[in-house]
């Protein structure tokens, strides 16, 4: 596509540039300067080099975090894109006062502020006046207390996130959806095609693009979690739903141990970092190569 | 594969033949409407329970939750309603929320509309490293930026004001309007532009005259997304203010008192936090498949 090279251009994203690099740039190089020094007051501070990173990545508890984290958002994947794009299939394909009622429903959730989510399913599980929680405990018999063991409270975890985020994955698969041609439609029904030929030879390939966003999306999101966890679990029992950014708010915040704290950003920056590069590498593909 | 290929072929017939067969095929290939129905009522259903959940909470008194589980109130009370709606220590929480993210959404789009366009139209030294520094700062983990930027606006002399929230909350929000109105100028031809050029208008004429009402469905999406994360992100919110900023989400923990939890006012105060998202999407419905899409469907 025909872009014109021209260096004024810069001019346009100078204030967005200057604006994002006050908001992250300054910041990110404190977090730097914490993670070599060892800091006992204003005026106190040891140069300590590379020994942070050195005891936080030989830490127990950051590795069992990061396991968790891995698991977490490998099960949020597993379970959201499928059952979404199984959504976005049955949404009514037509515009009309059933669609538009179905899509205002579906974003409500995206829409709640992270801790009022935590709140909802606070009240939602508990055995003594959540529904959930008092159908579980008292109509299966199934003595139900997420907040004492660790598996009811992973299941719980994942329960309030599929619930809370499967519509955005359902909303972009069926924006990939309602971009397909009639066309194709008649096509297949002259072929005789079944119903899953028509998924697996039209629909899916159409949904690429939008899929890949979708995945992408999830994986970033679900690796950042923190709100709704704390809210629902604070992270318990024990350590069992402590997720990355649970762990680093307990260390920075609440212990103050910014040495500590700085080095684990840091690492936990690149991960994402890394991850973000093949984000972007992905997307420009399918930016790309869709448009055929 | 040989679906695909009788697509293409289907395609022409179906070009001339248009009236006759549109809108049919697709229905008859999925007769089984009702059973599709179904399992989207169920869905939705099941998707709106903890919600109606926590409004049925909402309009009963703390001593009624308590004492016994009811599927609907028998005795509807707008007794937490008007508690919220009439202390100054609760409204004013939904007055600061309002305050910062309207502030975040007006610094987010007059920022990004210049750098999407710069993005979409030119090409210039270093755009493609820009544009991933960008959507690094989409994906930065709020937490590792919590500390610094608290000491930092400390140093400033922002914390308790609403330009601290606001300005936080563009860490995320700039990449991502640049993103979304990045896919939605890139919808329009270049042509546009060039004949506009030719005609003598310049470019700041050009862009709030002939190119803003092109797209103001993306800029509506992407007002949207920076009203939904800036309303829904609660860590920096709660960490940069102390009582004058102060967001209704944060509030809510009032509700702990001596005498334990007061679940109908902490669901009255949820539910009120759901009414503005509910508002605002209504407006951007039909838009809102694409632009979770952003802007590239």
């Amino acid at each position: 596509m025909g872009k014109i090279f021209d260096n004024r251009a810069w001019f346009l994203v100078l204030p967005m540039a200057l604006l994002v690099a006050f908001n992250a740039l300054i910041p990110l190089m404190t977090v730097v300067n914490y993670s070599v020094q060892d800091v006992f007051d204003a005026t106190h501070r040891i140069f300590v080099g590379a020994d942070w990173y050195r005891e936080i990545l030989r830490s127990d508890r950051l590795q069992s975090a990061l396991l968790r984290q891995f698991v977490f958002s490998g099960l949020v994947l597993l379970i959201e894109i499928p059952l979404g794009v199984a959504i976005a299939l049955v949404m009514p394909r037509k515009s009309g006062w059933a669609t538009s009622l179905t899509l205002v429903l579906m974003a409500l959730p995206l829409l709640i502020p992270w801790n009022v989510i935590g709140t909802i399913w606070v009240i939602f599980l508990r055995p003594d006046i959540g529904l959930l929680g008092h159908f579980i405990d008292h109509t299966l018999g199934i003595r139900f207390d997420y907040p004492t063991v660790p598996l009811e409270a992973w299941v719980s975890v994942m329960l309030m996130e599929v619930w809370h985020w499967t519509p955005l994955v359902a909303l972009l698969a069926y924006a990939g959806l309602r971009a397909i041609p009639d066309a194709y439609y008649q096509a297949a029904r002259i072929d005789g095609a079944s119903a899953w030929a028509v998924f697996r030879y039209i629909q899916l390939p159409k949904m690429r693009g939008v899929l890949t966003i979708a995945i992408l999306l999830r994986f970033v999101f679900s690796f950042l979690i923190y709100t709704e966890p704390f809210v629902l679990t604070g992270g318990g029992p024990g350590d069992s739903t402590t997720f990355l950014s649970i762990y680093l708010v307990k260390i920075a915040v609440g212990e103050f141990d910014v040495g500590r704290a700085g080095a684990f950003s840091i690492i936990y920056f690149l991960i994402v970092l890394a991850f973000s590069y093949v984000f972007y590498q992905v997307l420009q593909r399918v930016g790309t190569g869709e448009k055929a | 594969m040989k679906s695909q290929a009788a697509a293409a072929v289907a395609g022409q017939w179906a070009g001339e033949q248009a009236d006759a067969a549109t809108a049919t095929a697709a229905q008859s290939l999925t007769a089984k409407l009702p059973a599709r129905t179904l399992a989207l009522v169920v869905y939705l259903v099941l998707l709106l329970l903890p919600i109606y959940w926590m409004l049925n909470m909402s309009l009963r008194d703390n001593n009624d939750i308590m004492t016994r589980l009811a599927l609907y109130p028998e005795q509807p009370t707008f007794h937490n309603y008007v508690k919220i709606l009439t202390d100054p220590a609760w409204y004013m929480g939904y007055v600061n929320s309002f305050a910062y993210v309207s502030l975040n959404t007006v610094i987010s789009l007059a920022v990004a509309l210049p750098a999407a366009y710069a993005f979409s139209r030119y090409r210039f030294l270093g755009d493609k490293h820009l544009f991933f520094w960008l959507l690094t700062n989409l994906m930065a983990p709020s937490a590792v930026y919590l500390l610094p930027v608290f000491q930092f606006y400390s140093a400033l002399g922002l914390i308790d004001t609403y330009l601290a929230v606001a300005l936080a909350h563009t860490l995320f929000n700039v990449p991502l309007a640049v993103w979304i109105l990045e896919g939605f100028m890139s919808g329009v031809p270049r042509e546009i532009d060039e004949t506009a050029f030719v005609d003598g208008y310049s470019l700041p004429r050009f862009f709030i005259v002939v190119f803003l009402p092109l797209i103001r469905a993306g800029v509506g999406v992407t007002a949207f997304f920076c009203f939904m994360f800036s309303w829904v992100e609660l860590l920096f919110a709660r960490t940069l203010t102390i009582t004058a900023a102060k967001p209704i989400a944060a509030v809510m923990t009032r509700t702990v008192s001596a005498s334990g939890l007061d679940w109908g006012l902490l669901s009255a105060a949820g539910i009120l936090t759901i009414v503005p998202g509910a508002l605002v999407i209504y407006f951007v419905r039909n838009y809102i498949a694409k632009g979770f899409a952003l802007g590239r469907v």
